[in-house]
């Protein structure tokens, strides 16, 4: 449902008569042609879509944030404190003609003890969302189809890993993609781990 | 020294004081007693040195009556702060590290002896004690101020883990009394706080009512 928003689209400081930010949307489309990435810091991970120098940016505005946080307040930050502040910090960018969105949609994950396992989403317009599952990137509406078949609340992490693992597989394109790699990382009770593609296929084999 | 580093005639001091907080299963009690000098003079014979920095946490004072006052009110402002952020009642080890990092930061210019103590939904009841010098550990039961040295032998052989609220009021204000007594520059009145998940219960002892001890 693309338009063109021709002269209303030329900076994040103009409204379109129908009030969309043009910019805002482009760099949304920014998110889907790309692919993910991992970044970890501590007990929080995150999966990135998009340009990946925005990526790397924003992975570390948030992880001065959880420093500044950790290093003010004497504990780990919240989770959904630092999506908030991941938020504000993209959001920030939507509004100035002298400076363009961050073309990536950020999911932050973690687990401690207090509040168990977290998930939140920040897209490029700046909005944050928790969810029990998400996906971000040019194939996420069949992905979510296939997500929303599963029963999270009463699986194990072990479980959901293979899970997530088959629908990345089922939903990649093998006509339109090129050959691809799967990065798998989980955070669970007490460490997280990161997997790399030649790894996951040995894994998945003897595990299923 | 105290002596050495403010000038008797123009500081008030509750170095003179006895402080205490105890956890129990569902919060915590915390009491102190009520005077204030500068030099031989009692400044204030009815002192408040239960501070609250936030709606269920406390904080007991001893040391410098300026510097605590102002680092509570410092602290107090940046926990409201960050409550109102994060849209959730702040945990009492917040409020501990607030006063550790502004403790320790200026530990040569300050003279603060801090117990924090409240209730948050996540650990129920905690004490923490923020010492001169700005270390910060927490404790099932801590005293401090000039007259908590006489009570150390009473407190570890009389508190047990698992007492209900009313025990640790009795323990807290027996503890206080016979402070009070040996410590020329602790007396008064015993003011007590119960901070719980219900919130905050104040009483206060006043000093025909303190519970009695043979002095023979």
């Amino acid at each position: 449902m693309s338009s063109i928003g021709t002269g209303y689209d030329l900076s994040a400081s103009t409204f379109s008569p129908d009030g969309r930010v043009f910019q805002v949307e482009y760099a949304m489309k920014a998110v889907e042609n790309s692919r993910s990435l991992f970044c970890v810091f501590g007990v929080t991970e995150y999966a990135v879509a998009g340009l990946l120098a925005d990526a790397r940016s924003l992975s570390e505005v948030s992880r001065e944030e959880a420093s500044n946080f950790r290093s003010n307040y004497g504990h780990d930050i919240p989770l959904k404190h630092l999506a908030d502040r991941v938020a504000m910090y993209v959001h920030a960018y939507t509004l100035y003609s002298a400076v363009r969105p961050f073309g990536c949609s950020f999911i932050l994950g973690s687990y401690d003890e207090d509040d168990g396992p977290q998930l939140y989403m920040v897209d490029p317009s700046g909005i944050s969302h928790g969810y029990w599952g998400c996906a971000i990137g040019k194939a996420k509406q069949a992905a979510k189809t296939e997500i929303e078949k599963l029963q999270m609340k009463e699986m194990t992490c072990r479980e959901l890993v293979k899970e997530v693992a088959k629908i990345i597989y089922i939903v990649h394109d093998e006509v339109k993609d090129k050959a691809f790699e799967l990065e798998l990382s989980w955070v669970g009770e007490g460490n997280y781990w990161i997997l790399y593609s030649t790894s996951i296929t040995t894994f998945l084999w003897t595990s299923f | 020294t105290l002596e050495a580093c403010c000038s008797r005639a123009w500081t008030s001091c509750f170095n003179s004081t006895s402080i205490m907080a105890v956890e129990f299963e569902g919060g915590v009690v915390i009491g102190a007693d009520s005077r204030t000098t500068t030099g031989a003079y009692i400044a204030n014979r009815v002192t408040d040195k239960l501070t609250p920095i936030h709606e269920r946490i406390f904080c007991c004072r001893s040391g410098s009556a300026a510097d605590t006052q102002a680092i509570a009110d410092a602290v107090t402002y940046q926990l409201g702060f960050h409550s109102i952020e994060l849209d959730e009642a702040p945990l009492v080890q917040t409020a501990a590290s607030l006063f550790r990092e502004m403790c320790y930061r200026y530990r040569e210019e300050l003279m603060a002896g801090i117990i924090v103590a409240g209730w948050d939904p996540r650990r129920g009841g905690q004490v923490y004690t923020v010492p001169v010098g700005g270390m910060m550990t927490r404790q099932p039961v801590s005293v401090g101020g000039s007259g908590s040295s006489y009570i150390y032998g009473y407190v570890d052989s009389n508190y047990r883990a698992g007492m209900s609220k009313e025990e640790c009021l009795k323990f807290t204000a027996e503890a206080l009394t016979l402070a009070m007594e040996r410590d020329g520059s602790s007396g008064g009145v015993v003011r007590l706080a119960v901070v719980s998940e219900q919130g905050v219960e104040r009483q206060v002892i006043l000093g025909n009512q303190l519970p009695k001890f043979s002095t023979v």
